[in-house]
C-alpha cells in the first residue's frame, strides 16, 4: 500500500529505534504523552513499545472521542431514538459504548432502529433513501471529523431536507491538552501531537505548550516510522534543552490547515460555554454546538434531550486513566468487573482507550518471558 | 445477540449450555464435528445451519456454502463426506425462481464436492421471518484412516498451516450487501476443501495434530481455542499469513482485521516440524493450494492466547471475535 | 444476556483517528466535489468537499477520513522523509569512521 508500507519497511524500522536508543539519556527518565487515539492504537498495533527502551515511557492522553464521551450523552442520544419513526445512525465504534439502559447495539436487539454508517454523508444518503422516517445522526469525534459533519449539514440544508438532524458532541482537541497540563499530578516531558486533527486545526494552536509550558511538541504520522521518528526529534528537542512545534506528519499536514474544513466548521458550529468529558470533568469552550442559522438540523433542538447526567461508578478510575495519572491496570476495576467482554467505562470499549489496549497488549504479556527470543 | 457470531459469546452458549445438558458427560474438547460408532461402523457426523444475507454474491451462493461448509466440517474432523440431508426454512412468498436457483446450487457444488444429497425437508414460516431462506445441512462421513486429530496432541514447536488467502468471504459478503459505497474485485472463496485436506493426510498423516475451518470470527478465532484447549500459546507471523490486496484496503478503511474475518474455503492446520515441509510443499502442489503457508508456530507462551508477531520485533495479542463485526455472512 | 456488551475493537476499530491514503481516479463528472478513490485496489467514492480550496485531479493522492478527502498527500515530502530516515544510520556509521582515528604527535593519523 503505498504511503503505507514504505513508512513500515523493517530495516528502518530497525535503524530508527537504534537512534532512540543512542539519544535517551540512561540517566533520563523520559514521560511522552500521545494525545490522540489513533496514536494509541497504533504503538499496540505495531508493538512499537517493544522498541523503546525502558527508559522511555509513554503515556495516552485522552484524545479518544468515545471514551472521553459521557454516558448521560449516549443516554439523551439514544432516547431521541425511541420514536419509531427515527433511525439512530452512528459510527462503528459507538455501537457498543454502554449508556444506562445498554449500548446502542444492545438497543438495536430490542427493537431500535440502529445503523451503523461509515460517514455523516451515509447518514445524510439513509435520510433521502427514507423521506418518511427521520435520520439522526450521532456525530462524534474531534476536529478531523467535525467539518465532514459540518460539511454534511451543509448540504442538508442546502438540499432543503427536513427528515435529518445532527446529535452534536464534537469537542475540541486544545482543551483537553490544557487540562492534561493543568493537571497537578501529570509530569510530563512532551507530546506526540495528534496527526489527523492538525489536518485541519494546522500546527499553530500547539505554540502555546512551547512558549507557556516550555515542553516540546512533535505532529506525528502513524505508521510505525512515523511514530518512531517523532520520537527522535523530541528527545532531540529535549537533550538540546529546546521546546518547538515540528511537524512530522509534513506529506499530510499543512502548518497552516485546512482553511476549507475551518471555514465550514465556522459556519455550522460555535463553542459550547462548557462542556462535560468523562474524566476531565466541565472544560470551557470545549465543545461544538450546533449555530442558530442550522437549528432545524440541530437534534437538541428538533427533539427534546433530557439532559440525563450520569455519572461512572465510584470505584471505575477511567478519569484518572484518561489523564495519564494511572496506568489501567491500577484502576480497582480493570480486568476484574471491567474488561473487554464487560466495559464498565469507553477506555475498555474503543480500540484506541488504553484499557482495552493494555488489557489486551500488556496485561496478558506480562506473564510470558522472553517471548521476543523465542521468536526471534 | 452476539451468540452466533463465533465467537467468545457462540462457545460460551454451546459449553455453558449445550454440552453439559446435551453432549452428555464427553469431557472431550469440542470439534467441527463428532466421530461416534454408529453398529460398530465408525462413522462422523456434523450439521450446520446456513444464514447469509444477500443470499447470492460474487463466488457463490448460501446453497453453495450450505454444501461446502458441512462437507468442511467433516473433512477438518479428519473425515471424508459422503452423505448431506439438507432442510430448508423458507419465508412466505420467496419467489420459486430464488429457491429453484438455490437447490441447483446445491446439486452442483454437491457433484463437485463428491457426495450425496440423500435427503431432505423444508418449511414455510411467515413473511418477514427466515431472511428468505435458512438452510441446514446435516453431513456423514467416513473417517479417514491414519492420522489422530486432538487438541491435547500439540506440542511446543509444532507449526500452524493456513490453506490460503483469508478474509475474501467476509469482504465480499459486506461489500455485496451494498450498504458501503466500496466496490472491489472480490469473491467468496466458497469450496470443498476435502482435496487439499486429504493431500495434506497423504503426505503428513502422522504429524498433524488439529484442523479447524477457521469460518465465524476467522483465524484468530480458530487459533483462540486451540490455544485454549491445548493451553499453549500459539505464535503468528503477521507478514506470513496471506492477504489479498483488496481484502487488506477493506479492513484498512473499515478499521477491522483480516484475522478476524470468515472465511468458507480455508482451513488451518498444526504439524509436527519434521512434517511441516512436507505437508506445505504437498499443499502448495495441490490444486487450490498455492497459497498455502506456514504461518506459525506452538509455543509455550503465552499459555492460551495467540501471539502476532510483527516482522521487526514488535507484536500484540489478538483475542478470538468478541461481538458481531459482520452479521449474517455464512 | 449483557453479551453485545463487547469492545469495538475488532468491530471497525474505531474510525476517529483513522484516516488512509487512496489515490484518485477519476471526479464525477456531474459532481466535482464527488470522486472515485482507489485504496489497495477497493474503490469508494469520496467528498472532495474540503479541498475545495485546492482541487486534487486524478492521480493524486489524499488522505481519506470518514469518507471525506481531507489533505492532499505530498509525495516529494514522502520522499524526503524516507531520505532523512534513511540517512539516520548513515550518520552513525560516518561517525565511527570519524572516531575510529586519533592524530600522534607527529600529526599522522591512526586507527585507535
Amino acid at each position: 500500500m503505498k504511503f503505507v508500507d514504505e513508512f513500515r519497511e523493517p530495516e528502518l524500522v530497525t535503524r530508527t529505534a537504534e537512534e532512540i536508543r543512542r539519544l535517551a539519556d540512561p540517566k533520563r527518565h523520559y514521560r511522552l504523552m500521545e494525545v490522540c487515539g489513533g496514536h494509541t492504537h497504533a504503538i499496540y498495533r505495531f508493538g512499537l513499545k517493544d522498541l523503546l527502551p525502558e527508559n522511555i515511557e509513554l503515556i495516552h492522553g485522552p484524545g479518544c472521542p468515545v471514551c472521553v464521551l459521557p454516558m448521560g450523552r449516549i443516554d439523551d442520544g439514544l432516547s431521541l431514538a425511541e420514536d419509531p419513526n427515527v433511525i439512530f445512525a452512528a459510527f462503528g465504534d459507538m455501537m457498543r459504548v454502554p449508556g444506562a439502559k445498554g449500548s446502542p447495539l444492545e438497543h438495536k436487539a430490542r427493537g431500535m432502529d440502529v445503523r451503523i454508517v461509515y460517514s455523516p454523508s451515509d447518514a445524510l444518503k439513509l435520510a433521502r433513501a427514507n423521506p418518511d422516517r427521520h435520520v439522526m445522526f450521532f456525530a462524534i469525534g474531534f476536529e478531523t471529523t467535525a467539518p465532514s459533519t459540518a460539511l454534511t449539514m451543509m448540504r442538508a440544508k442546502a438540499e432543503g431536507m427536513r427528515n435529518f438532524s445532527v446529535f452534536c458532541n464534537h469537542v475540541t482537541i486544545i482543551p483537553a491538552i490544557r487540562a492534561i497540563l493543568d493537571s497537578p499530578d501529570m509530569r510530563l516531558d512532551a507530546f506526540i501531537g495528534p496527526g489527523h486533527v492538525s489536518t485541519v486545526i494546522g500546527c499553530r494552536p500547539y505554540e502555546w505548550i512551547v512558549k507557556d509550558e516550555r515542553k516540546p511538541i512533535v505532529v506525528s504520522g502513524f505508521e510505525p516510522l512515523d511514530m518512531l521518528q517523532s520520537i527522535v526529534m523530541l528527545l532531540r528537542q529535549l537533550r538540546d534543552g529546546e521546546a518547538k512545534v515540528e511537524n512530522q506528519y509534513k506529506r499530510v499536514v499543512p502548518w497552516e490547515g485546512n482553511r476549507a474544513a475551518l471555514r465550514a466548521m465556522a459556519e455550522v458550529f460555535q463553542l459550547r460555554p462548557y462542556f462535560e468529558w468523562r474524566g476531565l470533568g466541565f472544560i470551557s469552550q470545549s465543545a461544538l454546538r450546533v449555530r442558530d442559522e442550522y437549528a432545524e438540523w440541530d437534534a437538541e433542538r428538533r427533539f427534546s434531550v433530557p439532559g440525563v447526567r450520569v455519572t461512572d461508578p465510584k470505584a471505575a478510575q477511567c478519569g484518572e486513566v484518561l489523564k495519564g495519572v494511572l496506568k489501567p491496570h491500577q484502576c480497582k476495576l480493570f480486568g476484574r468487573e471491567c474488561t473487554p467482554e464487560h466495559p464498565i467505562g469507553a477506555l475498555m470499549v474503543s480500540s484506541e482507550g488504553s484499557c482495552a489496549a493494555y488489557y489486551n497488549y500488556e496485561h496478558r504479556k506480562a506473564a510470558m518471558v522472553n517471548i521476543l527470543s523465542q521468536t526471534a | 445477540m452476539a451468540h452466533g457470531a463465533g465467537g467468545k459469546a457462540s462457545r460460551r452458549l454451546v459449553e455453558g449450555l449445550f454440552a453439559p445438558l446435551l453432549f452428555g458427560a464427553s469431557t472431550e474438547p469440542l470439534g467441527d464435528a463428532a466421530h461416534v460408532s454408529v453398529g460398530g461402523v465408525p462413522v462422523a457426523i456434523t450439521t450446520d445451519a446456513f444464514v447469509v444475507k444477500p443470499l447470492r454474491f460474487p463466488g457463490g451462493s448460501i446453497g453453495e456454502l450450505a454444501v461446502n461448509g458441512t462437507v468442511n466440517d467433516l473433512a477438518v474432523s479428519g473425515a471424508k463426506a459422503e452423505t448431506l440431508v439438507v432442510s430448508y426454512v423458507l419465508e412466505a412468498g420467496l419467489p420459486s425462481e430464488i429457491l429453484e436457483a438455490e437447490v441447483r446450487a446445491m446439486a452442483d457444488a454437491a457433484r463437485k464436492a463428491g457426495v450425496q444429497i440423500a435427503a431432505g425437508d423444508t418449511k414455510v414460516v411467515e413473511h418477514g421471518k427466515a431472511d428468505s431462506m435458512y438452510i441446514t445441512t446435516t453431513g456423514i462421513g467416513s473417517p479417514m484412516r491414519g492420522i489422530k486429530l486432538d487438541p491435547r496432541s500439540v506440542r511446543t514447536g509444532d507449526r500452524v498451516l493456513l490453506s490460503g488467502p483469508i478474509g475474501d468471504h467476509g469482504i465480499t459478503i459486506l461489500l455485496a450487501r451494498g450498504e458501503l459505497d466500496l466496490e472491489a474485485d472480490l469473491r467468496s472463496d466458497t469450496r470443498s476443501v476435502l482435496p487439499l485436506v486429504q493431500a495434506l493426510v497423504r503426505a503428513a498423516g502422522p504429524g498433524l495434530r488439529w484442523m479447524r475451518d477457521p469460518t465465524r470470527g476467522g483465524v484468530a478465532t480458530s487459533l483462540n481455542e486451540l490455544a485454549r484447549d491445548c493451553g499453549l500459546g500459539i505464535t503468528l507471523h503477521e507478514e506470513a499469513v496471506p492477504v489479498r490486496d483488496a481484502v487488506r484496503g477493506a479492513c484498512e478503511l473499515l478499521g477491522l482485521d483480516p484475522l478476524h474475518i470468515a472465511n468458507e474455503g480455508q482451513f488451518l492446520a498444526v504439524v509436527a516440524p519434521e512434517y511441516a515441509d512436507a505437508a506445505i510443499n504437498a499443499l502448495n502442489l495441490a490444486p487450490g493450494g498455492e497459497d498455502a503457508q506456514i504461518i506459525g508456530e506452538v509455543s509455550e507462551q503465552p499459555a492460551g492466547s495467540v501471539l502476532v508477531t510483527t516482522s521487526y520485533g514488535g507484536s500484540r495479542i489478538i483475542d478470538m471475535l468478541v461481538g458481531d463485526p459482520l452479521p449474517r455472512i455464512c | 444476556m449483557n453479551d453485545d456488551r463487547h469492545d469495538s475493537q475488532q468491530f471497525g476499530g474505531c474510525r476517529m483517528c483513522l484516516a488512509i491514503p487512496g489515490k484518485i481516479i477519476e471526479i464525477s463528472p456531474d459532481n466535482p466535489d464527488s470522486a472515485l478513490v482507489d485504496v489497495v485496489s477497493v474503490r469508494r467514492r469520496v467528498d472532495l468537499g474540503l479541498l475545495q480550496d485546492d482541487r486534487p485531479q486524478p492521480g493524486d493522492w489524499v488522505l481519506i477520513h470518514v469518507g471525506f478527502a481531507m489533505s492532499k498527500i505530498s509525495e516529494q515530502d514522502a520522499l524526503d522523509q524516507m531520505q532523512t530516515l534513511r540517512a539516520l544510520g548513515e550518520e552513525e556509521a560516518a561517525m565511527q569512521e570519524v572516531q575510529g582515528y586519533s592524530v600522534d604527535e607527529a600529526g599522522n593519523s591512526k586507527p585507535n
